[in-house]
């Protein structure tokens, strides 16, 4: 599409006869007309030009003028949200490294190609116009409101699958999965993955036989001395949100490498003997199992994602970070938001069309999808901005 | 272009006491409701925002009263907590925020533009028809369990408070869209829809006083939005964006809130500036002093306004250094501010003054508005405002430049645009009476709240000390002088409308193109725009009082004033 539109006619040129003196073109003039001018030639002859403008070139100015302001305002109205996303993710990157695994990227790229064609067939639809192409306007305009309607129904799918999966705002955040078992965390990051099934197993290990051996669980993993008093079963495992609760595990060990106590031990009866055992730490059981200290690429992405380290939940077994339901919540709400802004536009749109079978439009009178598809290109240039800042997060 | 051919429209019987004008070209209630007419809309958008006033006002009679004594007085502590809240969000959002560009921008706008209507006659009914429905969204909140958070729905209370919020915050949100699209259209109507000859610094100030309130309008309303819309998600969804429990932080909506309602107080008195701006040279018979800096300094004073949120925030944690900076800043605003009071008073000196209604009202604008734009700057100073958050001094200063500064000048227009509007003059001795029981009755009321709160009174408090009762009393009592001031205002006002049109074009002796045509205009306001050869100040030697039809004319021509 050009930018620059073509001349927008003041002489009579449109297909339409001049109306008659008593028609009431100006379809929202609600004034009489009697003799004060509106039968003037240009009036006369260009039958969408309202009352108080001089020229058709007046008009479609004023017009243009106003949704860009329209759009300037949106683009604020959204600002906001942005502001408010930056803010969470400078504040907790954690939370967003862990749950972007759990939104699909493809889905999401399927999307941003589908918006940007019916911006292109938008695009294309105001050519069509200007050149009184009608037929090609309408198929144009019908394209694009399909894509609009394949956007919401691929966003319907992706919602539908978080709310299956768990992945609410807030309170209800309760995912069903663990993210190092999504199939997108273990593409990227097998070694972790695998890795954090390991802790997570040898915690169960370490649980099943706690209860049966009726032995204590020692507060440190690795199987050391059995001496502590009841930590087993103990509450915070049973109430840790991490679905793998069980024994306390040492993440802060793994690391260090240093012979502390584990953080997350309850207080049980008395002080764990497990603390006076310093030297039966998970990295020295691993050194012991012969499977080495634990590698970069095994823990750096689970400390990057908040599933272990200071940042995780819960410290003793592999969880998720504190307040991970941020994400979702700015991603809901953002994708939200947009998601009606896509609605309203396809009543826009159908809108369109049904003047567009009018044959209303045409060299003199294009503004109106002129308005609608900047409108659209708007809705769709903040789904650019959306999908990499949500799902494109490393 | 075109040639003046307004002039030959504006014979020599200005009286349209029986031809046809706007109010009478169209009978019946659907002519009205569906109006596209911008001075049907404005006026019923004065007689909305008017009865908004009333029930606010009202609300802060009752408020006052049970100031009287330090207890109870007349009403419980959790009605108290709503009735003021409920009075802050009608006032500032149905009433200030709307007021003089909904009301009297939308009458006056494209009359001094020479147009025919605005850019978007169907977006400005649709603006007030948000109103409607923003003003029964509050309404509904009123009825039921009425928000108790106070006008600024500070998170986390508003978030878990009981009292039904969202239908306040959803009023709210709804009437900031109202406020958007008037701003959008005005701002493409003032580009659009000037009439030849009028070039951006041939403008009256009105005119550039509108437009840079519709710049903040269009930029800054958005933000209210998002952020009610936030507070109102998060209370049903607890989405955690304000919450600590979940990981929100609640100053974070102090920010997104005054980051909006910071320039929305620019919104309420910029528009008040521009009434004054309008009202002194005509009254003074003598040309603005200083027209281009006056014109310009309305915008610096927008843009400006956009830099300063955090001085509403010095004692919400936010760190020295950014308060000093929202500090400095907020001093620069008293310069733009000040220059145009300067203006003001220096286009008066040496003209012959005429102490109408009107102009009544611009000088009580001039002192009120001069007292709570200093106490601003005073409250601006940080190590100050320490003391003084959240006292009645802060309660002082916002009501001086509220009520002295756009309720007083949305009245000195209301009585200068009153001929034009209604073709009926007031009573000008009433009028003046009104005028100086409101002034007297708005420093009666607030200044001794300035005293109150430098001495330790809090906001938003229904019990006090003892040692606050004489003050408190002597408030409430010019809070009565007030509304009796405006009750006096609206009976004469109303009376005035029994009569038969007997305004001439231009009983003032403006040089703005308002005054060219009828009172009231007919309803296509021109026939073809008016060419427009000098300023709007200009020249007002060349009018001259015709006292058969009480207004001025053309020395020259007789006819009335032209282009």
């Amino acid at each position: 599409m050009s930018d620059r539109a073509p001349e927008v006619a003041e002489t009579p040129k449109s297909s339409s006869a001049p109306p008659p003196a008593a028609d009431h073109g100006h379809a929202h003039d609600d004034h009489g007309h009697d003799d004060h001018g509106d039968h003037d030639p240009i009036h006369a002859a260009n039958p969408h030009l309202a009352h108080h403008f001089d020229t058709p070139q007046q008009q479609f100015d004023a017009g243009k003028l106003g949704i860009w302001l329209f759009l300037l305002t949106e683009v604020l109205f959204f600002a906001g949200l942005f502001c408010a996303y930056t803010v969470y993710r400078a504040m907790r990157p954690e939370v967003f490294v862990y749950a972007h695994y759990f939104l699909d990227t493809r889905l999401g790229a399927i999307n941003t190609c589908v918006l940007l064609v019916s911006s292109l067939t938008a695009a294309w639809a105001v050519r069509n116009a200007q050149l009184g192409q009608h037929a090609l306007l309408k198929l144009n305009i019908v394209i694009t409101i399909c894509c609009a309607f394949g956007f919401l129904g691929i966003k319907y799918v992706e919602y539908h699958h978080k709310f299956e999966d768990g992945l609410l705002p807030g309170p209800r955040f309760a995912p069903t999965e663990q993210v190092w078992e999504l199939p997108s965390f273990k593409a990227k990051h097998p070694e972790a993955a695998e890795y954090a099934e390991r802790l997570v197993k040898r915690a169960e290990k370490l649980e099943g036989s706690k209860q049966g051996a009726a032995v204590p669980a020692p507060a440190v993993l690795g199987g050391a001395a059995p001496t502590s008093s009841t930590v087993a079963g103990n509450p915070p495992a049973a109430a840790s949100a991490a679905a793998t609760g069980s024994a306390p595990l040492a993440p802060g060990a793994v690391v260090e490498a240093k012979p502390e106590l584990p953080h997350g031990t309850t207080t049980s009866a008395g002080t764990s003997p497990a603390e006076t055992a310093p030297e039966k730490t998970l990295l020295s059981e691993t050194t012991q199992n012969g499977e080495g200290r634990p590698t970069l690429e095994q823990v750096e992405p689970l400390i990057a994602a908040g599933v272990i380290g200071p940042k995780a939940e819960n410290r003793d077994v592999p969880s998720r970070p504190r307040n991970a339901h941020v994400f979702f919540s700015v991603y809901f709400f953002m994708t939200g938001l947009h998601g009606i802004h896509v609605a309203v536009g396809i009543g826009v749109w159908i809108w369109m069309l049904l003047k567009a079978m009018k044959n209303e439009f045409g060299p003199n009178y294009f503004g109106p999808i002129d308005y609608t598809a900047l409108y659209w290109h708007l809705v769709d240039l903040i789904w650019i901005y959306l999908f990499p800042l949500l799902y494109l997060i490393h | 272009m075109a040639s003046p051919s307004t002039t030959a429209d504006v014979v020599a019987t200005p009286s349209s006491s029986d031809s046809d004008n706007y109010l009478t070209h169209d009978k019946g209630i659907a002519s009205w409701l569906l109006t596209l007419d911008h001075k049907r809309i404005g006026v019923m958008y004065l007689a909305s925002v008017l009865t908004a006033f009333a029930l606010g006002g009202t609300f802060a009679l009752i408020l006052r009263t049970e100031l009287l004594t330090p207890g109870k007085t007349i009403i419980e502590h959790d009605t108290y907590n709503q009735m003021f809240t409920m009075h802050g969000a009608i006032m500032v959002f149905l009433v200030i925020i709307p007021g003089i560009p909904a009301a009297l921008g939308n009458i006056a706008l494209p009359l001094q533009l020479g147009a025919k209507d605005v850019a978007f006659p169907k977006l400005n009914l649709a603006s007030y028809y948000l109103w409607v429905l923003g003003a029964v969204c509050m309404l509904t909140s009123l009825v039921t369990s009425a928000a108790d958070t106070g006008w600024t729905f500070y998170a986390p209370y508003s978030t878990t408070t009981q009292t039904n919020v969202i239908p306040a915050a959803m009023g709210a949100f709804i009437l900031g869209f109202s406020s958007i699209f008037t701003g959008l259209n005005f701002i493409v109507t003032i580009h659009k829809l000037r009439p030849p000859g009028m070039g951006w610094f041939r403008m009256p100030l009105f005119t550039w006083a509108l437009y840079s309130t519709a710049l903040i309008q269009v930029l800054a309303t958005p933000v209210i939005g998002i952020t009610l819309l936030m507070m109102m998600v998060e209370r049903t969804l607890h989405i955690g964006i304000f919450d600590p429990t979940l990981g929100g932080d609640p100053v974070l909506f102090q920010h997104f809130f005054w980051f909006y309602s910071h320039p929305a107080v620019y919104i309420m008195v910029v528009p008040g500036f521009g009434v004054i701006g309008d009202i002194i040279p005509v009254f003074s018979r003598k040309r603005i002093f200083g027209y281009k800096f006056i014109a310009v300094s309305s915008l610096a004073i927008a843009f400006l306004g956009f830099l300063v949120w955090g001085h509403h925030m010095f004692v919400a944690g936010q760190s020295l250094l950014a308060g000093s900076i929202f500090s400095a800043i907020t001093f620069l605003i008293a310069i733009p501010t000040a220059i145009k009071v300067f203006n003001w008073i220096t286009t008066m000196y040496k003209g012959r003054i005429h102490l109408d209604t009107p102009m009544l009202y611009a000088l009580a604008f001039l002192w009120v508005f001069t007292i709570g734009g200093l106490t601003g700057v005073f409250l601006a100073v940080m190590s100050v405002d320490v003391h003084l958050h959240d006292t009645y001094f802060v309660v002082a200063h916002f009501h001086y430049v509220m009520m002295g500064g756009a309720i007083t000048a949305l009245l000195g227009g209301i009585h200068y645009w009153w001929p034009k509007a209604f073709g009926r003059m007031y009573n000008e001795k009433l009028g003046r009476i009104g005028a100086v029981t409101v002034f007297v009755g708005l420093n009666v009321t607030f200044f001794p709240q300035f005293i109150l709160g430098s001495r330790g009174m809090p906001r938003r408090y229904y019990n006090y000390l003892p040692e606050f009762q004489p003050l408190h009393q002597l408030s409430t009592f010019g809070a009565y002088m007030l509304g009796v001031g405006f009750l006096m205002t609206a009976v004469y006002l109303i009376q005035s409308l029994r009569k038969k049109p007997d305004a001439p074009a231009n009983p003032w002796g403006s040089r703005t193109l308002e005054w060219t045509i009828s009172s009231p205009p007919p309803y296509y306001n021109f026939h073809t725009p008016p060419t427009v050869t000098r300023g709007p100040y200009d020249d007002y030697e060349d009018l001259v009082y015709d006292p058969k039809i009480k207004g001025y004319v053309e020395k020259k021509s007789g006819r009335a004033a032209s282009a």
